[in-house]
């Protein structure tokens, strides 16, 4: 029965969270995992793209990422369909009042373990929106944030460098932990 | 198919139940779509019957933001409506304020602006060519106008610094010049976009591709003018509408020999494909007419942007500009004290996506994706406050 640094400190965050239920973190959190199965995830991390109200700035360098020139494939990254699916989600914007319980339900449709990316400045602190009274604050005021890539919008370089950073502090961090 | 039968006697609490027709929910967070939008389609069997849009979802509050700020501040917001056509919203709003303060900008300033307005157009038309390829199963042509973009993203960096949103427009100009250098590898640049678009020209004649398209998502001129649809989707249909010609501003006056407003006759979705295809070609002769005719020489340098944003005097004026998805709309009111007492945007897509649903009902649930796609529709762009009566 082990808790990874990394989980235990992602749990506590949510723990004072209403909507998220605690139970079914925690469950998730004590699962012993097989290593094969964190490996594989580490190889290829498959994304998720969730816009929250974003500009399409950050959006259409995501689908750059994925064009020929910077191809984030070679690295095993797919961009799915569902969030069921998905290792790891990508979200762009700064929240909006209509897509915050959107934006929870699919950070909650997401497997254990998940990692989120917080791309752009809108999804980092709201940048030019932040005083909006559309907009209900930056990403991390309502799921946790694992790495966030800095930028309006960020190089691609940056996103793929984002990218591979979550996983090495996520799912990394985790499957060498449960050796 | 049986017909539902209600049990309750009390005539005020029966619902109607139709079996025989299904309401299919899409998005917001839906695999076929970018960007958050909410269409409900009722279907019978694979028939649509019935579209209701909803917008919204990405409603960021921008008009009402504005007015907090000044102006100079305000194009910095103002390049955040949208990320593919963000030159487009500030040529509009600082031409807008140019007309208001009647300060004349230099014949090399329009010309820059010009020149990026077309590299814009040639970059959100191969964006959207991909996606469309990507939407019927094309994948390899997605991956194509992907790569073929990233040649016209690169003359954006270095003619202005950024990728995406190019900061390039100021109050009585543009803040970057042309070097000799950048003169020529633009030309490298567009021989081979053009080349290259001649292989998506070609593959797009592919039966697959025309099969996929032709008779999607009709719209007759008549109804296109009644809609009031502007851009690619009404040229499709066959009206020739485009600001460029119809309203010249920047350097297209002078440019109006070196290029032709594009229809087609077909008033599908492939017609508004070819369009755009066709659009392509006549913005790489733009921007080669507006490099060859561009007045030699250093930039002239304009008046600190600050000082002149704070001489714009109290008034109200309208702007318009042929951004890639169609006739972009600005209504400026200014206060006389470096501020906007408000700001009203028309985007292009707001005009268009009410077409949706004449472009659907009567159409099949496997041709929605293709069919929104051949609209271009900007979400981020058009979502504003909407009101939608008060109960």
């Amino acid at each position: 029965m082990y808790v990874s640094r990394f989980r235990a400190i992602r749990s506590s965050l949510m723990l004072h969270r209403p909507f998220f239920q605690p139970s079914h973190y925690q469950v998730h959190a004590m699962r012993p995992h097989s290593s094969i199965v964190s490996r594989c995830r580490l190889k290829s991390p498959w994304l998720f793209h969730l816009n929250s109200g974003s500009c399409n700035g950050c959006d259409i360098e995501i689908l750059s990422v994925l064009s020929p020139r910077y191809d984030l494939e070679r690295y095993g990254c797919q961009l799915v369909a569902s969030p069921r699916h998905a290792d790891v989600l990508l979200v762009t914007g700064a929240v909006t009042r209509q897509m915050l319980p959107r934006v929870i339900r699919v950070f909650e449709q997401i497997p254990e373990f998940k990692v989120v990316v917080a791309i752009g400045n809108c999804a980092i602190n709201g940048c030019v929106f932040s005083q909006s009274e559309m907009i209900v604050g930056p990403v991390d005021k309502h799921i946790p944030v694992d790495t966030r890539v800095h930028g309006c919008p960020p190089r691609p370089e940056e996103i793929i460098k984002g990218v591979m950073a979550a996983m090495e502090a996520g799912l990394g961090n985790k499957s060498t932990n449960e050796k | 198919m049986y017909k539902s039968e209600t049990t309750m006697t009390d005539p005020t609490r029966i619902i109607p139940v139709h079996y025989d027709c299904f309401k299919l929910p899409f998005g917001p967070v839906h695999p076929a779509l970018k960007e958050p939008i909410s269409i409900n389609v009722t279907v019978k069997k694979e028939e649509i019957l019935d579209v209701d849009i909803r917008l919204g979802h990405v409603n960021r509050g921008i008009e009402k933001l504005a007015q907090s700020r000044n102006l100079v501040q305000a194009i910095h917001l103002i390049e955040r409506v949208c990320g593919i056509c963000s030159h487009s919203h500030t040529t509009c709003f600082v031409q807008g304020l140019e007309k208001l303060s009647s300060i004349d900008i230099s014949v090399k300033a329009a010309y820059l602006r010009t020149v990026l307005f077309e590299l814009e157009r040639m970059h959100s038309h191969l964006l959207l060519l991909g996606v469309v390829a990507q939407e019927i199963g094309f994948t390899t042509v997605f991956m194509h106008a992907f790569h073929m973009r990233e040649h016209i993203l690169d003359l954006f960096e270095r003619l202005t610094g950024n990728r995406i949103h190019h900061a390039m427009n100021v109050i009585g100009g543009v803040r970057w010049d042309l070097n000799p250098g950048l003169v020529s590898s633009i030309h490298v640049s567009l021989n081979v976009v053009e080349s290259s678009i001649k292989v998506l020209r070609d593959a797009f004649k592919d039966k697959t591709a025309e099969k996929r398209l032709c008779g999607v998502g009709r719209l007759d001129p008549s109804d296109a003018l009644g809609l009031g649809v502007v851009g690619p989707v009404a040229r499709g249909s066959g009206l020739v509408i485009d600001a460029r010609k119809d309203n010249p501003y920047a350097a297209y006056k002078d440019l109006a020999g070196a290029f032709s407003v594009i229809t087609m006759q077909g008033k599908d979705a492939y017609s508004r494909i070819e369009v755009r295809i066709q659009e392509l070609f006549e913005s790489i002769n733009i921007i080669r007419a507006a490099l060859d005719e561009m007045p030699a020489g250093s930039l002239e340098k304009c008046e600190n942007p600050m000082r002149l944003s704070r001489k714009v005097p109290a008034g109200e004026v309208v702007s318009a500009v042929e951004a890639p998805r169609g006739e972009l709309f600005y209504y400026i009111k200014t206060d006389g004290k470096d501020g906007l007492s408000r700001l009203h945007i028309r985007t292009p897509t707001f005009a268009n996506i009410v077409a949706l649903k004449d472009i659907l009902v009567g159409g099949e649930i496997a041709d929605i994706p293709a069919a929104l796609a051949s609209l271009d529709p900007c979400i981020s762009c058009t979502t504003r406050m909407i009101v939608l009566g008060e109960n």
